[in-house]
């Protein structure tokens, strides 16, 4: 049999090309292998070759989604190979949304077998772990030699085309998906048999692990309105024209914090949303109708409320992770609670 | 209380000129059971009697309720009590079984939410009913009956046929005899003072009209949380009275055979001591989860049980009275397994439950309902296959132009039975 022929992706820092300074060069294809390629290469022995690798700076992939996808799906049309490795991408977060993104589409546009490797906190976890086999790694670049070590026998298994078993004799993340199979006793046996185990305290393993819902607390109401500082939170996108912080518009990587002084309605001149998940055309005619600026500078000025604070924050829900949305909320917390903030109005869309 | 279990057993239906048993052969008199059937319900306008064999082409719906043959041999009571025998205590003596054959009932009935039997082909392998030596009855019913009356009659002339076909085993030897025995609550410490002792709380569907159970003829919406025997289980003291989805609901068939009864006398005095069933009803009050719940967790703790294994029927709205159940029961102290099955969408994304709590960290699956299956045209129906265009589980799209069905496994009878009948489960991938 010949060999698999292997593309590898990777970005300008793995690529040896640089760092935060270098992130938004376009995508090149060198010939073999390059960086992590190395002990890829080595963990394939024979059975397989990197024949060429695609290097592509996060920023240019991320703020250029469409069209870095576009000319990477070319490249790899042009290599034709057998399998698609991204990453690994350990806990960057914009390389892993990067590395997950192109390999779905690959897997998806291109029909080619597409995996990649990352840490459970990254956001293309979140993202595309219901599209494509994603490996865990540990979070940082220290743990590439395991790394190489889960994603090569994967790999190889996807490129032969053999069929896959769960996520944790498989060693991916679980997407998620429940799938019907026939087991070897029945359920009532079965549920016998586990209810023996849990009473003499064995390990015992439940067929269905409950989700479990995250509950928040409601805070105690306010008990004098008319003296509070009340702030605007959102992730509903609204931003100063012109996005200045460049929020993405799905799975944002950031929020922003913008000030509020001067202004006593927002227009289409002054403020915009950023957002990617719904019609943007009514919130950017009047972004009052996702952050109510107006609405409370009207119930400041007839002593209806203490004040608005001067600053609102602000992200975009669209796609975004829920680990990345609880860290931006304990840090926006934080920022509100030194500020001597009473209570917050939080929008969507 | 202790029951023998005698068992017959069958591998092949005939009609014939008396309804008899012989070589393994069921012969049915089909005029005699038609007759037998409209002179004891005058709501019925007539009745079809058809033969359906394992392998065979046939695909069987709308079907209503399933029911096993038996017989009780040596007791002023009979099966079935309550319902269509008089309201006496069973569960003890002898009673006769004609394993291998069931009484499947369809017709057009009431809702639009019965299921599907195949005999053969992909179908069968979720069905365990297309094991069986079926005698199907097609029911018509007389104009302007209200909805309810329908479903009575039906419900309890299926009931009387089984009785019917069993009679003939009365005087026969069986293949084999199995004895099934509880003890009273002080002998049974007594006798097993080491083994863990375990009860099954088996909860009931009680949402409404083919949403309904009974037990001894009770409607279980009516009953607070009770013990009964097992055995009293097995003389069909629990009857069915629903087929909606028909995938997770019980048929009285289910009731006759219930496994967790079955698999947990298969361990009794070994490495359990099985105390007994606690039932209790899933009704659609929040007063009625709240209460029922209580009193099943009082019941467990007054048995002081050592493990319980609940079992729902249903979904949806139902969860919430298994997650009420397994939380209350689990805060005594009494480590449970609960038995459900899934509906996380024909992708097997979505959430599978509408209920949840970290106690019921042991959970025995029947599987994603909401899993799709493609169902080959086969030569004969007997029923009506245009139902599959509004059962649950089917869709305006699921008769396909060669014939054949494209359905939720939710269609297809007692496909994923949460009593735990069958092998099928299901894994996060």
């Amino acid at each position: 049999m010949s060999k698999i022929r292997v593309l590898h992706y990777i970005n300008q820092f793995f690529g040896g090309i640089g760092g935060e300074e270098k992130a938004d060069i376009a995508p090149s294809l060198r010939e073999g292998k390059v960086g992590p390629g190395m002990a890829i290469q080595g963990a394939f022995r024979n059975e397989a070759e990197i024949v060429a690798t695609i290097i592509c700076g996060d920023s240019y992939f991320n703020e250029n989604l469409e069209k870095a996808q576009e000319e990477i799906l070319q490249m790899v049309r042009e290599i034709s190979p057998d399998l698609f490795i991204a990453g690994p991408a350990f806990n960057a977060g914009r390389y892993g949304v990067a590395c997950a993104t192109i390999a779905a589409a690959v897997k998806e546009e291109l029909g080619i077998p597409a995996i990649t490797a990352m840490y459970e906190e990254n956001p293309g976890v979140d993202l595309f772990r219901k599209q494509l086999e994603i490996v865990p790694t540990t979070n940082s670049a220290a743990g590439m030699r395991n790394a190489v070590k889960g994603l090569v026998p994967l790999a190889l298994k996807l490129a032969r085309g053999e069929e896959l078993l769960g996520p944790e004799e498989e060693g991916y993340f679980p997407k998620g998906i429940r799938v019907n199979y026939f087991a070897e006793k029945r359920g009532s046996e079965r549920a016998v048999d586990m209810l023996l185990k849990k009473i003499k305290g064995e390990e015992f393993k439940t067929e269905f692990p409950m989700p479990v819902f995250d509950r928040v607390d409601p805070a105690a109401p306010l008990t004098d309105l008319k003296s509070a500082t009340i702030a605007l939170v959102t992730s509903g996108g609204i931003v100063p024209k012109g996005n200045p912080d460049r929020i993405e518009a799905s799975n944002a990587s950031k929020y922003g914090a913008y000030s509020l002084e001067g202004f006593v309605d927002l227009t289409e001149d002054t403020h915009e949303t950023a957002h990617g998940g719904y019609d943007p055309v009514y919130a950017n005619r009047d972004a009052d109708r996702v952050l109510p600026v107006d609405v409370l500078r009207k119930m400041e000025a007839n002593g209806e409320i203490g004040k608005l604070h001067e600053m609102f924050y602000t992200t975009v829900g669209n796609g975004t992770a829920v680990a990345s949305a609880k860290a931006y909320a304990a840090d926006i917390g934080q920022k509100l609670l030194a500020a001597g903030v009473d209570a917050v109005i939080l929008t969507s869309t | 209380m202790r029951l023998e279990l005698g068992v017959i057993h069958i591998c092949d239906v005939q009609f014939g000129s008396t309804t008899s048993v012989k070589d393994g052969v069921l012969y049915v008199d089909a005029d005699a059971l038609a007759a037998h059937l409209k002179e004891h319900e005058e709501r019925l306008v007539d009745v079809k009697v058809h033969l359906a064999r394992p392998g065979e082409s046939v695909r069987i719906t709308p079907v209503k309720d399933v029911i096993e043959p038996r017989v009780k041999v040596d007791t002023e009571a009979q099966i079935f009590p309550g319902t269509v025998s008089k309201v006496l205590p069973v569960g003890s003596g002898r009673t006769h079984v004609l394993r291998g054959a069931a009484v499947v009932t369809t017709g057009k009935i009431v809702g639009f939410q019965e299921g599907i039997v195949d005999m053969c082909g992909p179908g069968a392998d979720y069905t365990p009913f297309s094991q069986l030596n079926n005698v199907v009855l097609e029911f018509t019913l007389q104009d302007g009956l209200a909805a309810h009356d329908k479903e009575e009659a039906l419900r309890f002339s299926g009931l009387r046929a089984a009785k019917f076909l069993a009679e003939p085993a009365k005087e026969m030897e069986p293949d084999e005899i199995t004895a099934f025995e509880t003890l009273s609550l002080i002998e049974g410490v007594k006798a097993y003072p080491d083994l863990p002792r375990v009860a099954y709380l088996q909860m009931l569907q009680s949402q409404g009209l083919l949403h309904d159970t009974y037990v001894y003829g009770v409607d279980a919406k009516q009953i607070l949380p009770t013990l009964i025997h097992p055995t009293e289980i097995m003389d069909g003291a629990i009857i069915s009275g629903n087929c909606v989805s028909a995938c997770d609901k019980n048929t009285t068939y289910h009731h006759q055979n219930n496994p967790v009864v079955e698999d947990l006398f298969a361990k009794h005095g070994k490495e359990l001591n099985f105390v007994g069933v606690i039932i209790t009803n899933e009704n659609v009050f929040l007063d009625d989860k709240i209460r029922s719940s209580d009193w099943s967790a009082k019941l467990a703790q007054y048995l002081s049980l050592d493990g319980i294994i609940i079992s729902q029927e249903g979904f949806g709205n139902p969860d919430t009275d298994l997650i009420l159940n397994c939380k209350k029961i689990e805060a005594l102290g009494i480590p449970t397994v609960i038995i459900t099955d899934e509906y996380a969408g024909t992708d097997g994304a979505s959430q599978s439950l509408a209920d949840a709590d970290p106690a019921a960290n042991a959970v025995v699956t029947g599987g994603n309902a909401n899993e799709m299956v493609v169902l080959p045209k086969l030569d004969r129906v007997i029923g009506d296959v245009d139902v599959v265009h509004v059962i649950a589980g089917g869709s305006d799209k699921a008769i396909k132009e060669d014939g054949s069905l494209e359905v939720e496994l939710q269609a297809i009878t007692g496909a994923t039975n949460e009593l735990g009948f069958n092998k099928l489960s299901a894994k996060g991938y």
